[in-house]
């Protein structure tokens, strides 16, 4: 994990410091909220239905034991006991006083975390895949890129005043688990001719009110180049990008307006001019970043997973978990395991303060010390041995944190919804709740398999609705909560955004509509199929049978 | 309204020259980019020191091929969200070489004046009760910069590079 | 029947005006607003006490009362009345 050295201590710390004076400059009037907001914003806190909303970055979703422990000492002393994973691996927690912030951020950055540009018309954290450095399929560690361009971006004098948001991910790996597609800019790894890495860069995709997959704006960008050729992309969207309507600035929609060659067109006149300037990352730099995500000691193991196959074939309830939730390791005898924070009656992504600590004491046991956050508001701990698998899962149990539900209809993405958050038109926390109790019988999920349902408060799209397998969009009609629901979305390699399924549905019936699209898909699938593979293959119009019916029924909203 | 040129507190030599106002006989005068496209002639007569103030939706190459004969751009700053002429002014500095004087004009405050030095504004128009007060306080604001501009400020990776 | 809810600038949390302007914690305790000219009244006072950087966005909600106990309308005022729905608080966890 990158280890902060005295520049980036010094230039956290000089951040809490300014940001202590402007919260005392506002306490005092001497700045108007108008003029705070955009400060307040850039340091992560938001004013939200009941209190202000502190979000945390934890960059490229790699937290050490160290920042866990920290983060159930935050929840518990300036919040109220749990902090909430969010979609862009980040936590958040909806309790903190304005007054205490600077103080919260001064202990975070004593185990160097920030909350610096969570928010705000900026560069945001820099997301990639919860894998990164493990799996089996990786081409470089995306996480070194991260870091660089975390660097980079971190208090940018000429881009902290964008037209709006800015959001960057990076994959390392073919199997897109960071969802680049759906990214301001999104980087994928892959390589040339030669066997040398090379970026593949993505521009203009994003979700919300306008949903859009991104272009590919370069094909091919070495490493080297990645700095100057994000800040040529950045300097043309902070001319051009529209300020004059809050639902037309983001970077998705100046793309389209003027295509993307034309986009491609200014970003390389010019990129030409300052690529072999001062942003050229010399090698050493890239290398100096490099060692800091070296893959720890591992022991020399054998693959036990033959063994692990006899004990599975008499615990049923282990097997299912291993099938679920534990993946392969690019390591010899070693495991990657993820821990869904996704059950009935859990808030999706939420987490107390104990079992923070309790994660973090079995990250230290088990796994080396490391946790990771994936997109999905999930836990992964990326280095435990197989032969500790049994071991570890008994102890998940005992937290309850040992659901096998990864990828599955229960493992909902899942945002605030009205229940927090002032954006919101909808409460999406009771309608995953809902469809939990619905499918609490573990092996109907396992038949089912992969079926990723992704749930919005709002067109906002926080909860990732467009690209969920099965979307749900709440919206208010006529004062009225109802939902709207897509089929058909996808965030990995093969992006898709869903396709609306009809009118939208009041609560009560959101449980009995993805019951009738689960049958219908279990009716339908031919072989192996995933609920997405089926839905490509045959159309939407079953499944809108299936849930409203055919025309001469009765209509539901 | 008080001017901040180079840390220091100074007058300001140059008038604002409205589009339909006469210029006056003598003296510094900044113009919009329309008025200098249409009395360019008589500006550079006057043999005096003239500027151009741009709109926030006025990039500087509609002026990059004057550039030698601008004492001042004065960059316009309509809210402080609008944050276009920090782009501006890198352009202007880096890519134009612009050795002129570069001001920060309209909502300029406290709280971005560090950014601005950064990227190249020597000059702010500044509305405080104690602007020089307010200047220090923001030039001190940080001491570690990873960014590289034109302001000759070593980044952290410069002083990294260094130390090994 | 009308109150003012406003958000307290210090610590964020959900406010109501009360009689004499003030500010308090609950919705039992705030005042519900009879007249145009209390309306008016203390929707001055609300805006003072933005001035004053006390609160922050103060305005008018429609409230009912149900079995004696006052209740914001507004699905969304109701929340911020009475706390999320979903009581994170309440979680699965450990005994």
């Amino acid at each position: 994990m990158y280890r902060y050295d005295e520049f980036d201590q010094t230039l956290v710390a000089e951040r809490v410091e300014q940001f202590r004076r402007q919260v005392q400059r506002r306490l005092t009037g001497e700045i108007s909220e108008d003029q705070f907001k955009p400060l307040r914003l850039m340091n992560g806190l938001y004013m939200q239905l009941h209190a202000y909303m502190l979000r945390v970055n934890v960059p490229y979703g790699s937290l050490s034991s160290e920042q866990m422990h920290k983060f159930a000492h935050i929840a518990r002393t300036y919040d109220k006991g749990f902090g909430h994973f969010t979609t862009r691996q980040n936590i958040q927690y909806n309790w903190v006083k304005l007054e205490d912030a600077p103080d919260l951020l001064r202990e975070l950055a004593d185990v160097e975390v920030t909350a610096i540009q969570s928010s705000g018309n900026c560069v945001r954290n820099i997301t990639s895949d919860q894998y990164a450095g493990r799996g089996g399929d990786e081409i470089e560690d995306p996480r070194i890129y991260c870091e660089l361009l975390r660097q980079y971006t971190v208090l940018h004098p000429e881009f902290s005043y964008l037209p709006r948001k800015f959001k960057i991910a990076v994959t390392g790996a073919p199997k897109d688990r960071a969802a680049v597609a759906v990214h301001d800019i999104g980087l994928r790894m892959h390589l040339n001719d030669a066997g040398q890495m090379r970026f593949e860069v993505l521009v203009g995709g994003g979700q919300g009110r306008t949903p859009f997959i991104a272009h590919t704006i370069r094909e091919s960008l070495e490493p080297e180049h990645l700095l100057s050729y994000v800040e040529a992309i950045l300097r043309v969207y902070n001319i051009h990008g529209r300020r004059d309507n809050i639902n037309k600035a983001r970077i998705k929609i100046i793309v389209n307006q003027m295509g993307i060659e034309r986009y491609r067109e200014l970003v390389d006149e010019e990129w030409e001019r300052i690529k072999d300037g001062s942003l050229k990352v010399p090698q050493e730099e890239i290398d100096r970043i490099n060692a800091y995500f070296a893959s720890p000691e591992y022991e020399v193991l054998e693959d036990i997973s033959e063994e692990l196959d006899a004990v599975r074939k008499i615990d049923e309830e282990f097997d299912r978990w291993m099938k679920s939730n534990v993946v392969a390791h690019k390591v010899s005898g070693y495991s990657i395991v993820n821990i869904t924070l996704k059950a009935p009656g859990r808030v999706p992504g939420d987490i107390n303060a104990d079992d923070m600590d309790a994660v973090a004491d079995l990250a230290d046991q088990y796994s080396l010390g490391e946790i990771r956050i994936s997109h999905r508001q999930n836990l992964t701990l990326v280095d435990v041995k197989q032969q500790a698998l049994h071991s570890l899962w008994q102890e998940l149990k005992l937290l309850e944190l040992a659901t096998p539900n990864l990828g599955q209809i229960t493992d909902i993405i899942c945002c605030p919804g009205l229940d927090y958050c002032g954006l919101a038109n909808a409460r999406s926390i009771p309608v995953a709740d809902d469809i939990n109790q619905h499918f609490v019988d573990v092996d109907r999920l396992a038949l089912v398999g992969d079926l990723t349902i992704n749930i919005s408060g709002c067109m906002n799209a926080c909860g990732h609705h467009h690209v969920g397998n099965i979307g749900i969009l709440g919206v208010d009609k006529r004062g009225k909560e109802f939902f709207q629901l897509t089929l058909g979305g996808s965030s990995d390699e093969h992006a898709s955004l869903g396709d609306r399924l009809g009118p939208g549905l009041p609560q009560a019936d959101v449980p009995i509509a993805i019951e009738a699209i689960v049958d219908q898909y279990l009716q339908d699938r031919q072989e192996d199929e995933r609920f997405l593979d089926t839905y490509r293959r045959i159309g939407i119009e079953p499944f809108k049978k299936a849930v409203y019916g055919t025309p001469e029924s009765k209509d539901v909203a | 309204m008080a001017l901040i040129k180079d840390g220091k507190l100074v007058d300001d030599v140059f008038v604002y020259v409205g589009d339909d106002v006469t210029l006056p006989a003598d003296g510094a005068v900044i113009v919009n980019l329309e008025r200098w496209q249409s009395s360019r002639e008589e500006l550079l007569q006057r043999n005096e020191p003239v500027g151009i103030r741009l709109r926030s939706d006025q990039p500087p190459d509609l002026i990059g091929a004057c550039l030698k004969k601008l004492a001042v751009v004065a960059l316009e700053f309509p809210a402080f969200r609008d944050g276009r002429a920090y782009s501006y002014a890198r352009l202007l500095r880096e890519k134009y070489d612009y050795r002129g004087e570069l001001r920060a004009v309209g909502d300029v405050l406290l709280e971005q004046l560090h950014f601005m030095v950064r990227t190249g504004i020597d000059a702010f128009e500044i509305h405080s009760e104690d602007p020089i007060g307010d200047f220090e306080i923001a030039a001190a604001d940080f001491s570690v910069w990873y960014q590289p501009t034109a302001d000759g400020r070593r980044t952290a990776l410069e002083l990294r590079r260094q130390r090994s | 029947m009308q109150m003012i809810i406003a958000s307290r600038l210090d610590d964020g949390r959900v406010v109501f005006i009360d009689a004499a302007a003030a500010w308090a914690d609950s919705i039992e305790d705030g005042v519900v607003l009879e007249s145009q000219a209390e309306i008016d009244r203390l929707m001055g006072e609300a805006t003072q006490a933005v001035e004053d950087c006390v609160i922050v966005e103060p305005y008018l909600i429609e409230v009912v009362v149900e079995n004696g106990a006052r209740r914001p309308v507004e699905a969304r005022e109701a929340i911020r009345a009475f706390g999320p729905s979903a009581r994170t608080d309440q979680l699965i966890g450990r005994e």
